[in-house]
């Protein structure tokens, strides 16, 4: 259980760790973008650590690196291939971050630190749950962005005509200002918790 | 894009497009390397050697690949080119200038999973630039990257002796600096267009 809780709060990658920042900034102008995002990333975490758990005793470890990529990179290229198949708006929305999921540290990560050396269903868990803290992520940031940004949720208006939406945080700025505030937000709560015990 | 001029693809690489302030790749590096000048010029000049060597063979495997009918096997292909290019620059730096590679050495493995690299190689694939265009393309997105690691990293070397609050050290001060650069930028926008 505790390989499932530790990446939603604790060691969340995203906002505790720091770990792929490219994707957290890209892809949070609107929430159904993060969320998209955050299955795929789900997905590609549990199977890669799944596979690499399985071939732990099989790959060398000197060349584990290129071993773990290539494992990553065929299901980044399933989630590729589904979302243009079925999530057209989605995939066009995503871009080349879908791709890039391969280079997210966040998995890599993952696959060293942990998968290469647990059996397959803590690994499994441990992905999922790394996976789930990612989309949190995501959601936050996306949520934030896209309610200040847009005045809308999941495309629903929240708002009536006034105020007018602050375009700036769809924009790039936006983007990492939000994060920042974010994370400020987060070690200002994991301060207070340490204060009290 | 494929019908703009040469010159006009360089700047709006480097400045409307900026890979760290308006595409978002390669923030990883910018976030952490980028605490001392010296090492963000290191870093820059890394990943300038290995994005343009890393486009220039990607183009023409993705043309190999297009021929063949099989362009979802872009991904992976792309990684293990990637990958194995960061290593070869390694042996190849060590054997013939054993200096360059002490001072570059340790971002080499990192820039595998820089997603600058591999965001460049795909975007000149997708937005279907000519091989000249795209190593074009290519230069000026390093260029961009290079620009905002060196300003970041001198903006960091002056909030060092600042007084920051204790929940906005380390990594939300530096977003919200980039937010700012990023703000900056912006005026650049429309150029080329």
């Amino acid at each position: 259980m505790n390989e499932l809780v530790k990446g939603i709060w604790k060691e969340n990658p995203i906002l505790r760790l720091l770990l792929g920042m490219c994707p957290m900034l890209a892809v949070t102008t609107a929430a159904s973008n993060a969320i998209g995002m955050g299955l795929s990333v789900i997905f590609v975490l549990v199977s890669a650590n799944v596979t690499i758990s399985l071939l732990r005793n099989v790959i060398p470890s000197k060349t584990r690196l290129p071993c773990f990529i290539v494992v990553i990179a065929t299901f980044v290229t399933i989630v590729d291939l589904v979302l243009n198949a079925f999530f057209p708006d989605i995939y066009s929305a995503l871009g080349i971050f879908i791709p890039l999921i391969v280079v997210n540290c966040i998995i890599l990560g993952r696959a060293e630190a942990f998968a290469s050396k647990h059996p397959v269903l803590e690994s499994a868990l441990d992905g999922l749950g790394m996976g789930i803290g990612a989309l949190l992520g995501f959601f936050l940031l996306a949520a934030v962005r896209e309610i200040l940004g847009n005045g809308t949720l999941f495309d629903v208006k929240l708002f009536g005509e006034d105020p007018t939406p602050a375009l700036v945080f769809i924009l790039p700025p936006g983007a990492f200002i939000s994060l920042g505030f974010l994370i400020a937000g987060m070690n200002a709560i994991e301060a207070r918790r340490k204060a009290n015990g | 894009m494929a019908e703009m001029s040469i010159f006009s693809i360089f700047l709006v690489s480097i400045l409307a497009n900026n890979v760290v302030f308006a595409r978002f790749l390669g923030i990883c590096p910018y976030l952490g390397v980028s605490k001392e000048l010296s090492t963000a010029f290191g870093m820059s000049a890394a990943v300038l050697a290995v994005m343009t060597l890393a486009t220039a063979i990607t183009y023409p495997v993705f043309e190999g690949l297009k021929a063949l009918d099989i362009q979802y096997l872009d991904t992976i292909s792309f990684i293990v080119v990637i990958a194995s290019l960061v290593q070869v620059v390694e042996i190849v730096l060590k054997k013939t200038a054993p200096s360059l590679y002490q001072s570059l050495g340790i971002f080499l493995p990192l820039i595998t999973t820089n997603c600058a690299v591999m965001g460049t190689a795909l975007l000149s694939v997708r937005e279907e630039l000519s091989y000249f265009a795209s190593l074009v393309f290519t230069v000026g997105s390093a260029i961009g990257f290079a620009m905002a690691l060196i300003i970041f990293a001198g903006i960091r070397e002056r909030l060092e002796v600042r007084h920051v609050p204790k929940v906005l050290q380390g990594a939300p001060i530096g977003l919200i600096t980039a937010g700012i650069l990023a703000l900056a930028f912006m005026g650049f926008s429309g150029l080329g267009s």
